[in-house]
């Protein structure tokens, strides 16, 4: 489970959040929705300990990320923006030293490691080196890896990015097999379509600032729109009127 | 397994796969040092030689007009060939490089020297160039000691002996060893050894954090449930491995150049056996901490790849100040220039290749200001390892 509660940040005179609370609970999907620079990565970078917040709090399974964030890293699985693999490992390699740095108990590693390569269809490439991989296989290894640790939470920071169909389509049953495990998804994304066939919450984000938080259905009865997109569009750009 | 373990296994098998790195650690820098060295030192080991032992071959005009000297110059070596036209002639062949330096006895010679008036020969050199200067030189000993013989058979025949000429004698003494000379030739090793050390390494501090931040990897690196000090001090480990890696090859590789330069011919004996190897192995290998950390610092303040590679050719640089300085100023080892990294290492490798024996005093302090300095760096890199600012 995540809490956040009323987070702000600045990067000099750029104020990128601006008070973000909400939760996102165990066994749901949560989508941050909000266009380009709304706000949604910083929350998230928040959110995995590599930025602190300038006010506010933000917990991980009730452990706070600014004072206990070895703690709370270890109960989080993510994905950050590109997804950085070492090109002259494997993407076995990869997924073993982030199971490594992770403290996945020696003996099981291996053990792990196949049943990601096995959930996440890498059999094909699994033990060739990453350089030159596609977009799409580049992402499925990088998953692998977020959740090779078998971590209660997952954050996604636009998973979807440059993936192809079939690709976008086996991202999304992954993390609907995630929720039913019981997991706590949380993903960014400026792609209305993608939140609205997956998630069960959605947390729209603007001018770094929360516009609007509810289920699909609630957005689309507090906006008065049938339409997801109009909606967004809607919430977008009058935020607070509801 | 330590997370500073994890991240050393994982970059020394990340770099032994980089071909980047390996040309850089394995063959570039260990090999670059030995092999201009022996190049430089055979070539110039040829030209001194040669000039001594191969005859000169010396152009004369008017070579009719002072037979007996001809005989003289042939029996020092000399063979004497035929010159230029004229004086004028000859001038210019030596301004355009035809010949290197050319003798003009005029016809009045003979007159001359039957008077006992001071004869006259003329020498055409070019003094700006070297190899010409070294041969104007050489024929000027021999027509000097001619002047000499001369000089001496004709107070001979005055009934005065020719060692009135000679009021004094100077031998001089020279008290140098030939491991002692060589250490002049050899002097710049240490540092030869040092860059070789230092590009080692390059690869793998610029990887710690511009390498990482290109790439994309250090943002999900530090969403990892480990302390960011062990991630860089596992990062610094392993670059400190390439850097010893490259520092034995470069000391293996100088080791066997050594036995095919002809060093001796020059009354030089290196003191560079086996022992010697792993003396400087052993008095080198700290600098190797000082050295991960230092480029570590310096990479992790720039943007990219590119820009850490420029700042880092400065890096490589600096060790060689300490070093021309000190051979500048020509100063004895003393233990507070053992504080000085590069330097210290500079002075006790000289002791060593003069065969002199270690003074351990000197060694301790040089390792351990060496190892402290390389610490504090390791600590100020894990402190800016820790900024927001560094996924940049």
């Amino acid at each position: 489970m995540i809490k956040v509660t009323g987070l702000q940040k600045s990067f000099g005179d750029v104020k990128a959040i601006d008070g973000v609370s909400f939760e996102a609970a165990d066994g749901r999907i949560t989508g941050l929705l909000g266009p380009n620079g709304a706000g949604k990565s910083t929350t998230l970078r928040i959110l995995y300990t590599v930025l602190k917040p300038d006010a506010g709090t933000a917990s991980v399974d009730g452990v706070d990320v600014v004072e206990n964030s070895l703690k709370a890293r270890a109960g989080m699985g993510t994905l950050p923006h590109g997804s950085g693999l070492y090109p002259h490992l494997t993407a076995r390699e990869n997924i073993r030293y982030y199971a490594q740095l992770y403290g996945v108990a020696e003996n099981s590693i291996e053990e792990r490691i196949d049943s990601l390569i096995d959930e996440l269809d890498l059999s094909d490439f699994a033990d060739r080196r990453t350089r030159g991989f596609s977009q799409g296989q580049r992402t499925k290894v990088a998953l692998a890896r977020a959740l090779v640790h078998g971590p209660q939470n997952i954050l996604l920071d636009e998973p979807s990015n440059g993936l192809d169909v079939m690709a976008t389509r086996s991202l999304r049953e992954l993390v609907r097999t995630l929720k039913n495990a019981g997991r706590c998804v949380l993903f960014s994304s400026h792609v209305m379509q993608e939140v609205a066939a997956l998630c069960d919450e959605i947390v729209i984000i603007a001018d770094g600032k929360v516009a609007l938080h509810d289920s699909p259905d609630g957005i689309r009865n507090a906006t008065g729109c049938d339409d997801l997109e109009d909606a967004f569009v809607k919430a977008i750009s009058s935020p607070g009127e509801r | 397994m330590r997370t500073w373990q994890i991240v050393f296994r994982k970059e020394v098998l990340d770099n032994f796969r980089d071909r980047r790195t390996l040309l850089s650690a394995l063959l570039m820098g260990p090999l670059f040092g030995p092999i201009l060295f022996a190049f430089v030192i055979n070539l110039s080991l040829k030209q001194s030689l040669s000039s001594d032992t191969e005859a000169l071959q010396l152009p004369v005009i008017g070579q009719q007009h002072a037979p007996n000297l001809l005989e003289y110059l042939k029996s020092n070596n000399i063979d004497i060939i035929d010159g230029p036209a004229d004086r004028a002639a000859a001038m210019q062949a030596v301004k355009d490089g035809i010949h290197d330096v050319v003798v003009v006895i005029p016809e009045e010679f003979g007159a001359q020297l039957a008077d006992a008036t001071p004869a006259l020969i003329e020498l055409i050199s070019d003094l700006a160039n070297t190899s010409a200067e070294r041969e104007a030189r050489r024929a000027m000993r021999v027509l000097q000691r001619y002047n000499q013989e001369l000089a001496g058979m004709r107070l001979a025949l005055r009934g005065v002996s020719p060692l009135l000429m000679r009021p004094i004698n100077v031998d001089q003494v020279d008290v140098s060893t030939p491991s002692g000379r060589s250490a002049i030739l050899l002097g710049m090793l240490s540092y030869f050894f040092i860059f070789a050390l230092l590009t080692g390494g390059m690869n793998l501090a610029i990887d710690a954090t511009a390498g990482e931040r290109e790439r994309g990897s250090l943002e999900p690196l530090l969403c990892l449930p480990v302390s960011r000090d062990e991630l860089i001090v596992g990062k610094i480990l392993s670059a400190c491995l390439f850097m010893a890696l490259s520092l034995s090859l470069s000391l293996v590789s100088f080791y066997v150049t050594l036995k095919f330069v002809p060093l001796e011919q020059l009354g030089m004996t290196p003191n560079f056996g086996p022992l010697v190897v792993l003396g400087a192995f052993f008095l080198l290998v700290p600098f190797t901490l000082l050295g991960a950390a230092l480029m570590t610092l310096v990479a992790s303040f720039t943007r990219s790849y590119k820009e850490a590679q420029t700042w880092l050719s400065a890096v490589l640089l600096a060790p060689t100040l300490p070093i021309l300085i000190v051979s500048i100023l020509q100063v004895r080892p003393s233990l507070e220039l053992m504080l000085v990294p590069s330097l210290s290492q500079h002075l006790l490798l000289n002791g060593l290749i003069r065969n002199e024996p270690v003074n351990i005093a000197h060694a301790a302090v040089s390792v351990c200001a060496t190892l402290a300095l390389g610490a504090a760096l390791t600590w100020i890199c894990a402190r800016l390892y820790r900024r927001e600012s560094l996924l940049g």
